[in-house]
């Protein structure tokens, strides 16, 4: 049954429907592979394996410190970088979304050098609050903040670009402060975005593991996140590893459709 | 899936025999036939890279028309990537398990020859804050070893089970490579690598022995793989590598004779 449109338009073009299968092709393929080999047999022993619990709640705790900080420096960021106009806007832009493009290993790197204990930073931190980063659990939340934070920072400054700064206008002759309007105006306003933002940010930490591994190596219950652990046992044993990767998939497609909606309507008003 | 395995296997013992039968027949072919040309490509665990680098430039002069191309990582990884049907020619791993692999699928031309062996250190920054004297001391510091996965960190987790130390590391790393780094950047106060590792970072880290009654020695395996295109040059570079000339080179670097 075709709607009207469709029928006014005529038929998709096959020069766009035929590469358009292949791109489905090549991401669908190698996610279906994983779900034909798994080991379904074994699949509950597989999952309930101390290291593979251990793993997951591992994973499950640093990612959602991991989101909890990204959204506590992230939102005024994105804020910042929405509704002010400043020197140097679109620098500070640009390097903030530069672990988008970065090798995750260059940024495990990158954090030795700054983070590291024999550097300045370091030491201080050290000398200062006794913490050191490498090798913990808070290292591994520094290692995921950095690679998921750009992409809670751009989904939320998109928030507030799209919504209404009318709003904010209408606020402020109605004599709220700045920081009144960003509380009970923009923020309501822009919640759908920003809870958008977070979930993608927390599904991008989830699945860290160049930047994680190169600064804390992996430890069970310390370091060794789900993606760690998938990676170690690949090399020991191919069908739990199989089964630790689906499980890694299931928890994906769950935040992915949970987040669907909100991101469609988020890009698309 | 199993059936395949099952005829694949077939087919490399049946193959396996056919290239030892015809060893001596090969090499009077060789002298006769025009020199082989072309690409080799040669799979190898990363603490060949040095080794395998020089040997490359020397097979390379001796070999005028071919070019060696050298891809480094973890033995297990390489492995998988050969049982998986990578086009490599030659595949050298650390240890014998993971070479086992390919082998077992009937991936290689022949059976693995052990052509060196690597024993395990410790090193550490050279002002060694951890003030690590040996395995015994190592508790007192924050120390980094290869994961159990990578023959490094099996061979590391046998030789602190020989020494009796129950002190655990702060971190595992993938390989030799990234556990070295850690040492090398001062992060951690000892990793545990092997003697070549050390001695190919120079004065950036300092080795402290290891005694051999806990020490543990890890063979490397090499093998040409079956479906290589380039027969003659990989049974070449297997040549090379257990000659003297290769020999001499290893040994320079720290390994031990096999």
């Amino acid at each position: 049954m075709k709607s009207d449109r469709a029928r006014v338009l005529g038929s998709a073009p096959a020069p766009l429907v035929v590469p358009a299968v292949a791109a489905v092709a090549i991401l669908v393929v190698p996610v279906v592979a994983v779900v034909i080999r798994a080991p379904w047999r074994s699949l509950p022993h597989d999952l309930t394996q101390p290291d593979a619990i251990l793993a997951l709640r591992l994973s499950l705790e640093t990612t959602l410190t991991t989101l909890g900080v990204c959204l506590v420096v992230g939102v005024p960021l994105g804020w910042l970088l929405a509704r002010v106009e400043f020197r140097g806007r679109s620098v500070v832009r640009a390097l903030v979304t530069l672990p988008l493009v970065l090798p995750p290993v260059v940024g495990g790197v990158a954090l030795l050098l700054a983070f590291g204990k024999t550097t300045l930073l370091g030491r201080f931190l050290e000398s200062t609050f006794g913490v050191t980063l490498p090798f913990t659990k808070a290292g591994v939340v520094l290692a995921q903040t950095f690679v998921a934070l750009p992409f809670l920072v751009i989904s939320v400054e998109g928030a507030f670009r799209a919504s209404d700064a009318r709003y904010d206008d209408a606020a402020a002759t109605l004599g709220a402060s700045r920081w009144l309007t960003f509380r009970r105006v923009t923020l309501p306003l822009t919640l759908p975005g920003i809870v958008a933002g977070g979930v993608l940010s927390w599904a991008r930490a989830l699945g860290e593991f160049g930047a994680t591994i190169t600064f804390n190596g992996s430890l069970p219950g310390t370091t060794e996140t789900m993606p760690s652990a998938i990676y170690n046992t690949l090399q020991l044993n191919q069908e739990h590893a199989i089964a630790l990767s689906l499980l890694m998939i299931l928890v994906s497609v769950g935040i992915l459709t949970s987040l669907r909606e909100r991101w469609i309507s988020g890009v698309a008003p | 899936m199993r059936r395949i395995l099952a005829v694949a296997m077939a087919a490399g013992v049946a193959l396996t025999s056919l290239v030892a039968c015809g060893g001596s027949a090969d090499k009077n072919s060789n002298t006769n036939s025009a020199a082989p040309t072309g690409k080799l490509t040669v799979f190898a665990a990363s603490s060949l890279t040095g080794t395998f680098t020089t040997l490359k430039s020397q097979f390379e002069k001796a070999h005028p028309g071919v070019n060696v191309e050298l891809s480094f990582g973890s033995s297990t990884t390489l492995a998988d990537q050969i049982t998986a049907g990578a086009p490599a020619d030659v595949i050298a791993t650390a240890d014998q398990a993971s070479i086992s692999g390919p082998e077992k699928a009937g991936q290689l031309a022949a059976k693995p020859v052990e052509f060196a062996t690597n024993k395990l250190i410790i090193a550490v920054p050279p002002n060694n804050p951890g003030g690590v004297t040996g395995v015994s001391t190592l508790n007192k510091a924050t120390f980094v070893m290869c994961d159990v996965s990578a023959p490094c960190g099996a061979a590391g987790s046998q030789m602190l089970k020989n020494a009796g130390v129950t002190a655990q590391p702060k971190a595992f790393f993938p390989d030799v490579a990234t556990t070295l780094t850690q040492v090398e950047l001062g992060e951690a106060d000892a990793g545990i690598v092997y003697v070549t590792d050390a001695m190919g970072a120079g004065s950036k880290v300092k080795a402290i022995p290891i005694p051999a009654s806990d020490n543990v020695t890890n063979p490397y395996f090499i093998a040409a793989v079956k479906d290589s295109k380039q027969a003659q040059l990989a049974k070449d570079w297997d040549t090379l590598v257990s000659s003297p000339t290769g020999q001499s080179v290893l040994q320079k670097a720290g390994f031990g004779a096999p």
